[in-house]
Order: structure tokens, then sequence, then C-alpha cells
């Protein structure tokens, strides 16, 4: 059992990074290649997640909902570059960060406007319903499968776009010299624009296929937003690869602390205490990892700027 | 100065038939309105108002603020009633940590304050106050009637989960107080947590009877959408606020069966509940919640409060707050001497109505006449 009980833990380990990573490699391809900080990353999560939501409730197909989620995503995201981020590309860290914190502030009510107060109902679609067995006697729902699964294949689709395609070498130009492939003729803005709606659409993409699992609500991105900023940060700001460690690795740690830390210190000092030490302790384990990476790797793991 | 005169036999007149020139009431409504948990504050509001409507009480006027869930911004909102717009009464806060940041300055300043659905212990034990009045219920008391109705359904093994916040261990800690049986498993998530993958994978290893909850919100959404998924099929139970009309919607038919515990149920047989959840329908196009139903009693007992006293005679409008003569939508209402409410608790469960929504069914009562654990430590 309680093999059966790691290896299903390890599992949910890897789909939550996964998810993670999604969201962290739109955050550190547009750190890496604008320089911006964008806290509202975390909205276009959420409007993937309402996207979804909405259309699937009216066509009564998810797959739909999923493609609408990409393309709301990205078109939200598109609009938003082209109308305020691009004037902050120059400015410092600060106006960025606080103007995209208001940007949050008004998707958010945006979103709240047009669909209410209520979180919206949002299912996962029938053909990846219920549980799969798996070899060790591990019943594991078959939607987390997906989840792993296409996370995979955006990891490996995004390292093809980048390390072989022509737009992947400029955003590679982008992050090592943005004044220089200016100069060569490369259409600087619509590059940004292009890196930013690709973000906001893996965002989407993460908030429709997690809405389907949680609650599609208000709110719902920032504390996802918390743990992708944990994650490029332990990966090395501007390094897709770097995110997708440093995603695996704060989801591993954070699903197996939640449950053997809380273990470890009923066999020491009594479950009662151990219930609410644990917990604590467990909430606390991925920032410790940050920290101790950061201690030896002050730059992140694979940190993009050497 | 005749016509000084004039107006003053006016008003002589007018003062003798009473209730006409009595003081209006002027209420603060401070609840939240805004981000994740702006559900639960909107069905509360809602349902006060809908109350003073129904009352028909011209002289009761609201002001309603957005407290965001935060409590540093709830205080703020509170000083500026009291001191702009000179409120007499305070009502509306859902969350126990902002109640316990605004009540006890409200109280001191001889504001009178009625709860819709925080009610933290020590508000109900030790710091409790004259001017402060709970319609809803203490903290405790949903929990406890769901270990009560555990212990008495002679469930053997038990697994509880809830956030590891003060109300969270107060929700456990009431639950235990009545369950006497075995629990395989006692694990307090983080607030605000999405993922119960781990959580579910240990119940699932745990061997239990059947799993407790208290996840208000979009945390008890979350944990049932992927708790249906995981095929572990042991029952679940909890508190209303787990199976609460707010979240039932985006549970979806997960949902379906779960028993919980509330003092309040769309079903619950009495006049002045069919009024006011059709009422309720009408006016608002959906099923109330257990909040709305409970911000309605408040609305309700303070219209009736006003039309016996002045809120300006402060001991006669407490007294007429305390007889608690109103028509309640959970039918017997009464004051304990903490000025908490003793009243049923009932089990529900979640069904589908005549329309195909998802919503609750009374199927047993839990407590007769409850009133809870700290009334003692209570000095009034």
């Amino acid at each position: 059992m309680q093999t059966a009980l790691i290896v299903e833990q390890l599992l949910n380990g890897l789909q939550f990074g996964v998810m993670l990573f999604l969201m962290a490699a739109g955050l550190t391809l547009i750190f890496g290649v604008m320089g911006l900080i964008n806290l509202a990353h975390g909205s276009f999560y959420m409007v993937g997640a309402f996207a979804c939501a909405a259309v699937a409730a009216a066509t009564g197909s998810f797959w739909l909902g999923l493609a609408a989620s990409l393309v709301a995503a990205a078109a939200a995201g598109a609009l938003i570059e082209v109308t305020v981020i691009r004037r902050l590309y120059g400015r410092d860290h600060l106006d960025q960060v606080l103007a995209t914190f208001a940007l949050i502030l008004i998707l958010s009510e945006s979103v709240r406007w047009l669909f209410g107060d209520f979180p919206l109902y949002l299912n996962i679609p029938p053909q990846l319903g219920g549980a799969v067995a798996l070899p060790g006697g591990v019943q594991y729902p078959v939607y987390r499968l997906a989840i792993i699964a296409a996370g995979l294949l955006v990891g490996v689709a995004l390292y093809a776009l980048i390390a072989r395609t022509r737009l992947g070498m400029r955003i590679r130009a982008g992050e090592s010299d943005r004044e220089m492939i200016g100069a060569l003729g490369v259409d600087i803005s619509t590059l940004y624009t292009i890196v930013f709606a690709l973000g906001a659409a893996l965002a989407g993409l993460a908030g429709a296929m997690v809405g389907a699992l949680q609650s599609v609500q208000v709110g719902m991105g920032e504390p996802v937003l918390i743990l992708a900023f944990v994650v490029i940060v332990i990966g090395g700001i501007g390094s897709i690869k770097g995110a997708f460690v440093g995603a695996l690795l704060v989801g591993v740690t954070d699903t197996l602390g939640r449950i053997l830390l809380p273990q470890l210190l009923a066999a020491a000092i009594g479950p009662a205490q151990a219930a609410g030490i644990g917990a604590a302790l467990a909430s606390m384990s991925i920032y410790i990892v940050m920290a101790l990476i950061l201690a030896f790797r002050p730059k992140g793991l694979y940190s993009a700027q050497g | 100065m005749r016509t000084i005169l004039a107006a003053g036999a006016l008003a002589l007149a007018l003062g003798a038939s009473g209730i006409a020139f009595a003081e209006p009431v002027k209420v603060g409504m401070i609840t939240t309105l805004s981000g994740g948990g702006a559900g639960l504050g909107v069905d509360a509001r809602d349902g006060f108002m809908l109350a003073i409507k129904l009352s028909g009480s011209k002289d009761i006027e609201v002001v309603t603020e957005d407290d965001a869930m935060k409590p540093e911004l709830a205080v703020q909102i509170a000083d500026k009633m009291i001191q702009s717009d000179k409120v007499d009464v305070l009502t509306g806060i859902i969350w126990s940590n902002l109640a316990m940041a605004v009540v006890p300055n409200a109280v001191a300043q001889g504001k009178f304050y009625l709860s819709v659905n925080a009610g933290p212990s020590p508000l109900a034990g030790a710091k409790c106050d004259k001017n402060y009045f709970n319609v809803a219920y203490q903290n405790d008391n949903f929990h406890e009637a769901a270990g009560n109705y555990a212990q008495t359904e002679g469930i053997k093994k038990m697994f509880i989960l809830a956030p590891n916040y003060p109300a969270g261990t107060d929700s456990l800690n009431g639950f235990k107080r009545y369950y006497k049986g075995e629990l395989v498993g006692e694990v307090y998530t983080k607030l605000g947590q999405t993922d119960y993958a781990a959580e579910i994978a240990q119940i699932r290893a745990s061997g239990a009877d059947s799993v407790f909850f208290f996840l208000p919100g979009g945390m008890g959404i979350a944990f049932m959408k992927q708790y249906a998924q995981s095929g572990v099929g042991i029952p679940v139970m909890g508190p209303g606020f787990s199976f609460s009309q707010d979240v039932l919607a985006a549970i979806g038919d997960a949902a379906l069966g779960a028993k919980n515990t509330a003092s309040w149920s769309p079903d619950l047989d009495n006049p002045k509940n069919k009024e006011f959840v059709e009422a309720f329908k009408t006016e608002y196009n959906r099923l109330p919640s257990i909040y709305a139903a409970q911000a309605f009693d408040t609305g309700t007992l303070l219209a009736a409060a006003a039309a016996k006293a002045d809120v300006k005679d402060a001991d006669a409008f407490r007294a007429a707050l305390a007889a608690a003569e109103f028509d309640s939508v959970r039918g017997k209402f009464k004051f304990n001497t903490n000025h908490h409410p003793i009243q049923d608790f009932y089990v529900r469960e979640v069904v589908k109505n005549d329309e195909g929504v998802l919503t609750n069914k009374i199927v047993a009562t839990s407590f007769t006449d409850h009133t809870d654990a700290y009334a003692a430590e209570c000095k009034l």
C-alpha cells in the first residue's frame, strides 16, 4: 500500500509540475525576451478557464472550450501588449509591477462583471473520466495523466519552436541582445506581441485544463502565479529548460512534502501536533528548496544570462 | 412666531402618534463583494436587502461597502461608517478573521453589531458583548452537528480534513467534540489550496468508512471534483458550507447524495421560509444559500426591533433585539445568554429538484435546541 501511495504522489507531483511549467514558461519567456515583470500573467490563466467554461457550457464540448481558451487568452494577451505593456518596456521594474498589478484588478473585476459572482461549472470531458489501474496496483485518474501528457507535449513543442525555427532564433536573439536584433531589421514590436500572446496562450491553456479539476472563479490565477515565480527563480530567469526542471522540482517537493512531513513528524511527536505543524512545514517546503538552491546557484539552475 | 408655534404644535401632535417620526435606523453593511469570496457576500447582501424590502419598513437606511475579504480594509470601512456615515448598526461580515478585527472596536463605541455569518469562539465566550448579536451560529455548531450525526450513524472510521487556519481547527475540534469513533486521518490543508491529489491519495490509503471535510467556497469545489474523478468511492459529508447553494452548481453531479449539516435548508417546512425562498427566487432568479437565509433573518430581526424601539435608546433597542420576536426562516429562533442562537441543526442531502437544479433536502435532525460550548464563559 505504501509504495502505491508514493507512486501516486509522484504522479501527482509530476502533474502539478507540468501545469506549473505551462505558467512559468510564458512568464520566463516574457521576462527573458522583454525584461518585463508581468504580474498579470495569472489573469490569463483565469481568462483561459472562464473562456473554456463559457464555451463548454454553450456548446457542450470541452474540446471547443479548450480551443477557445487558447484563442481568448492569446487575444487578451496581444490586446494588452499593444495597449498597455508596450509602454512599459523602457520603464523600471517598479513601474511594471504597479501597472501589471493594476491589470490584475481590472481583469478580475471585468471577468466578474461579465460572468457574475459565483464560480462556473466546468467538468472534464467524458472521454477522460474515471480512473485507470497502473502497474503496481495504483488507481490513477485518466484526466491527470492527460494533463501530464499535454504538458510534456507542449514542452517538446516549445523546445522545437525555440531551437529549430526562425521565430525561435529571433526569440533567442532577443534574449541576448535586444538593440542588436532591432538594428538588424527584425520587427521587434511584432516579435514582442507574438511572444506575449504565446505566453498568455500557454497560461490560458493551463487555466482551462486545471479549471476542469478545480473551481473556475475570479482570482484563481494569483496563487498559481506566486508558485510560477518561485519556479522561474529556481530554474533561472529566461530559461525554458530551467522553467521545466524548476516546475517539476516544485511540483514534486510540494506534493510529497504534504504527505511525508506530517507522517514523519507523527512518528516523532504524536499525530495531534504533527497534523498542524506538518501542514505548516509542508507549505514552507518549496520556499526552503528555493532558498537552498539560491544559496548555491544565486542565478538559478539554468540562467539564460550566463 | 405664529408659524413656529404652529409647527411645534403639529410636531407634538405627530409625536404622539409615535413611530412615524422615529429616528431612522442607519445600517452599515460591510461584506465581501469582489474577488473569490464574492458569492457569499453577494448572497448575504441580497438576503438582507430582501428582508428590509419585505418588512415594508421605510425607516431603515443601508449603506453597503465591499471589504474584499481583507481585515485591514474592513476596519477602515467600519471607522468611516461610524464616523462619517454615523451608522447605528453594523452587519454583513462573512469571515471570522474580519469579524475579529471589526466587532470589538465597533461595540466598544456603543454601536450594535448583528452577525449574518461569522461566529468566532471568543465573541461567544470571554469576549462577548451586550451590543453583539450573532443571528447565524457559533462557528463550531455545524461541525458539531456533523460529528453528532457520524456518531449516531455508528460510522466506525472517519477521515477528517480542514484548512489550516483558526476556523479550520475550530471545525475539526467541533466535529471531534461529538464524534467518538476512530480517526484514521486528520489533515490540515493550506488555506486556498486548489489541488487535493495528495490528500485524496491519503484518503484512498486510509481505509476510512466516511470522509468529513470543511472546505468553503472554491476549495470545496476543487476537492469534490477531484474526489469524484479519483475513483475513491468512500462517502463524504461536511458542514453546510461545503455543499451550500453557492457552490453546488460549480461542483455539479459529483455532489449528489452528500450529507451535510446546517441550521437551515431551502425545504425547511414553515410559512416564513416558503415566503423567503419564493421571494428570493423571484427577486434574484436563483435559489438562496445558507448565507442568504441567515442575512434574511438578520434583516427581519432588525426591522422588527426598529419597529418596537428607537435605536437612539440603546437599552430599549437592545432589549427588542434580545427578545427576538420575529418570524425566522429557521422556524423557531431564540437568543442564548451570550446573544448567540439556540436553534435546531439538520442533516441535509444534496438532491436534484424538479427543475433539475442541485439543492439540499432535510433528511434528519442532528440537534434540537442546540447552544454552543462557550456560553458559560460569557459574563452578560
